[in-house]
């Protein structure tokens, strides 16, 4: 099942890419293949790759198969096809012989640019990806050709400019002479000398044969056979279990009450003090959660201890009252003095509980740190990190090259997998048992319980209209845990008001929290675009051509609207007992969502119906990808906003698993969720996190033309609608 | 420590194993059929889906000395000789997965379905599959991949 060998040339590879400079080319400007150069022996130079590597991004062999390296995480969204694809087009590469592997965790070269100047990172998140590697896989895509056809134009002493490629063979104009790429590789060593490759012509977008096609994603055969390998499944030899008992009290320091109990257990190997938590290494799985399940730990008090989820928001209320502004995150226009002079003011408090990533393939990791105790092998699922050894020569205390990373795919990642925390706890397991590998793995209710969860929250907005019904001024003050992490999409980028003001108010009550897929966007875009519909719904505009007035500057948000409102049908009224609701969000990519759903007034449960999307992401990789992570999207959006919840009681968290968090299943789900991408040109936006903060704020919307009543408290869980319908 | 023989696709399998390990592990960590998920460990999201003489089954609550008296086990790696099942084509042709690790136990529970009532209508499906839990909210390609599954049988 283990593949672990990296191909012997990975280390050459990586020893002529130090001498690279800008693109992760080794091929510099400078002259090609400097190492190669000095080499007549083609033999040799074969023993030294496995297959002949032309570039950092790409492997050729003889027979035409083409390798080329993923450096993003594929935790669903579909990384192992979009980038090699973007590679691939540049190169006119024949897609049919594209073999995709994930690239070395090596950030100097396969990092992404754009974090901070002149920085790189390998950090699969904020739906970036794409947009940051755009550019990176397009270039040295054609830098790849550009190798290749001068091999040719060598060969066959012609000049360059007669030469084209496509799908992998070069042909010559004035002659009928070709050659594929797999044949120009005895060639390319032969070559002298190269003109300089750092600026490639690209194609023009009307030249494409694979962006924007259907192509299906090159790692879904395995993914319906079980073959597809998560880090949860790698087995080694000798390899032990690791587990850990970590409380439910984020922070709680644990004292070991039963050690020489739980060390005389069949199987346990070591008994492993954390801070937070205890650890067991056991020969076999089933004996290491056995004897966690017998250890007796007197907990200590924490940073939580005290801390009551459901209390905290009359105190939330109370700092959102105060006339001290928190940090201020946008300033426009005079909102006081606009409030003061308004027609009309609005105000509206607006909340959402914690809620947890559920990443369906628990954390886990497996590590291999070897007897001297200098170097370390890591198997995991990550979306890396700003560290790309994800915290593992920390806890070994040894250089970063000595730790090599083997990306897994990931079984979900929503920004949890953005945390290395479980990364690290596995490296002190291994180094405990060292040369045996360890694998860790979280159960679900570790999984759950010692989450790092999306914030709570308490957003107060107010806003006016002047004496035209024009919003002229909003105010919007969020209070919670977090910084970014609750203020992530509080601006209104899109929104023409005069008069603007936002900021965020720390509150900070020890419990864990991470990136929540799109993150504050979520809550942010939820009361945003449920007072602009209180405010249409009372000065008797349809919720549309208010958003219509106020996208009067942004015409590619406009057209998402326009689209959105054409395929929902919006003019048209929804059955009796159903009505719709529109959202409009912008995170990278520009989307407007409509959701119709029907309410059972006995019960209090919301079903959401049918779901539309109208959006602009610029130019799009892969259509039906994207339609995917529109669906899904909205199918996590709809859980969140109807279901999720973690509670907090005296800072112990009260669920621990799916039977008391619950998910949204099939039966639950819409019967239809209809995508619509705008055409556009421009720089590839990301799709991950657009249709997620969509749904709470069209379902409260359609809520209110359902019954004029405000839904202001996610998840809408039953109870609180009925207390919404009966209020 | 106790020695069991297991029938996992057509083949026996004897494990010495604690009584009262669970199947799931039995299955995954000790013979390598990790195509087998673990979710949650309490039945409740379906990661785990096996066929037991022909039904579905969530591995990781059942016990192994339950299951090595004859039972035939039957896992995802054992479902096709060569992935194409009609269930497994049509899940790539809809593009079915996104992470893919609740898909193993998605395309099991789907195939006991089908085995049963070849033709199910969309609200069948929705209910049969109701114990299988997508984090990536892939259900409406799930339910479309039964439908084009059921269709081209």
């Amino acid at each position: 099942m283990l593949s672990t060998s990296k191909n012997n040339g990975t280390l050459n590879r990586r020893e002529f890419l130090k001498s690279s400079s800008g693109i992760a080319l080794f091929i510099g400007a400078s002259g090609i293949f400097p190492a190669l150069v000095s080499c007549s022996d083609s033999k040799k130079i074969q023993e030294q790759f496995e297959k002949h590597a032309i570039t950092a991004w790409v492997k050729i062999s003889e027979d035409g198969q083409i390798i080329i390296y993923n450096p993003a995480s594929e935790m669903g969204q579909g990384s192992m096809t979009s980038l090699p694809l973007i590679f691939a087009e540049e190169m006119d590469a024949d897609w049919s012989k594209v073999k995709v592997e994930f690239s070395p965790q090596e950030s100097e070269t396969y990092g992404s640019p754009g974090w901070a100047p002149g920085s790189k990172m390998m950090f699969t998140v904020g739906s970036r990806t794409t947009n940051s590697y755009f550019n990176t896989m397009r270039t040295t895509g054609a830098q790849a050709k550009a190798i290749l056809l001068h091999a040719a134009a060598q060969h066959w002493k012609v000049p360059v400019g007669e030469l084209s490629a496509e799908n992998s063979v070069v042909s010559h104009t004035g002659s009928d002479k070709t050659i594929t790429y797999g044949e120009l590789i005895p060639y390319l060593v032969a070559v002298e000398s190269m003109p300089d490759i750092s600026e490639v012509p690209l194609k023009a977008p009307d030249k494409f044969k694979l962006i924007g096609k259907e192509i299906p994603r090159t790692e879904i055969p395995s993914k319906v056979d079980g073959t597809a390998q998560f880090a949860i499944d790698v087995r080694l030899p000798d390899m032990v279990y690791g587990v850990l008992e970590r409380g439910n009290l984020h922070g709680a320091k644990p004292t070991l009450l039963n050690e020489s109990e739980i060390l005389g257990m069949e199987g346990v190997i070591k008994v492993v003090p954390y801070d937070y938590a205890i650890g067991v290494i056991a020969s076999k799985l089933e004996q290491a959660l056995k004897a966690k399940s017998q250890l007796k730990i007197d907990w200590s008090s924490s940073d939580a201890s005290g801390f009551n989820s459901e209390e905290i928001y009359q105190e939330y209320e109370k700092i959102a009252a105060q006339n001290q502004a928190g940090e201020v995150i946008t300033e426009e226009g005079d909102v006081s003095n606009a409030l003061r002079n308004a027609s009309k003011v609005y105000q509206a408090d607006y909340k959402n509980d914690y809620v947890y990533h559920a990443q369906l393939e628990p954390l886990n990791a497996v590590i291999q740190v070897s007897e001297d105790l200098q170097k370390a092998e890591v198997w995991v699922g990550s979306q890396q990190g700003m560290d790309t050894k994800l915290g593992v020569p920390r806890v070994l205390g040894i250089p970063p090259e000595n730790v090599n990373v083997h990306l897994q795919y990931l079984g979900g990642g929503f920004g949890r997998r953005s945390l290395s925390d479980f990364v690290e706890e596995c490296a002190v397991l291994a180094k405990e048992v060292a040369p045996k590998p360890v694998k860790l793995i979280w159960t679900r209710e570790d999984d759950l319980r010692y989450g790092t969860y999306r914030p709570m929250s308490l957003q107060r907005i107010k806003a006016s209209v002047d004496a035209l019904g024009n919003i002229n001024a909003f105010s919007h003050t969020v209070v919670g845990d977090g910084g970014n992490l609750v203020a992530s999409g509080i601006q209104n980028d899109h929104y023409a008001i005069p008069n603007q003001f936002a900021d965020w108010r720390s509150t900070t009550h020890g419990v864990r929290l991470k990136h929540w897929r799109s993150v504050g966007h979520g809550p942010n875009k939820f009361a945003i675009e449920s007072m602009l519909d209180q405010i249409a719904n009372d000065q008797k505009m349809d919720p549309v051509d208010l958003r219509r007035k106020l996208m009067v500057n942004s015409p590619r948000a406009l057209a998402t609207l326009e689209k959105a409102v054409e395929i929902s049908n919006w003019a048209q009224p929804s059955p009796e007992g159903y009505a719709k609701g529109i959202s409009f969000v912008e995170h990278g990519s520009l989307g407007t969502g409509v959701c119709e759903i029907s309410l059972n007034k006995e019960t209090g449960e919301i079903k959401v119906h049918r779901v539309w999307i109208a959006l602009d992401a610029g130019t799009i990789i892969q259509p039906d990808n994207v339609k995917a992570q529109m669906e899904g999207g909205i199918i996590m959006g709809i859980s969140s906003a109807l279901k999720e919840r973690i509670s907090v009681v005296d800072g112990q968290i009260q669920q621990s698993n799916f039977n008391d968090y619950s998910l949204l299943r099939m039966q639950d789900s819409p019967d239809s969720i209809e995508t619509v991408l705008i055409p556009s040109g421009e720089t590839p936006q990301g799709v991950g996190e657009t249709a997620t903060p969509m749904v709470a704020g069209a379902i409260a919307n359609a809520f209110l033309q359902l019954t004029g009543k405000h839904l202001r408290h996610m998840p809408f869980t039953p109870e609180r609608v009925l207390e919404a319908l009966n209020s | 420590m106790p020695s069991y023989t297991l029938s996992v696709n057509d083949q026996n399998h004897t494990v010495e194993v604690d009584k009262g390990t669970s199947l799931l592990w039995v299955l995954r960590e000790h013979l390598g059929l990790t195509g087998t998920k673990y979710g949650c460990g309490i039945a409740q999201c379906g990661a785990c889906t096996i066929h037991v003489d022909g039904s579905p089954m969530k591995a990781c609550v059942l016990s192994v000395e339950d299951f090595s008296n004859g039972e035939k086990i039957k896992t995802i790696e054992g479902l096709s000789e060569q992935g194409d099942h009609p269930l497994q084509k049509a899940w790539v042709e809809v593009q079915a997965p996104q992470c893919g690790y609740c898909h193993s136990g998605q395309i099991m529970q789907a195939a006991a379905l089908l085995e049963n009532n070849p033709s199910p209508s969309k609200e069948e499906i929705k209910a049969h599959m109701n114990g299988n839990i997508c984090r990536c909210g892939t259900y409406l390609r799930i339910v479309q991949a039964i439908q084009l599954a059921a269709q081209n049988q």
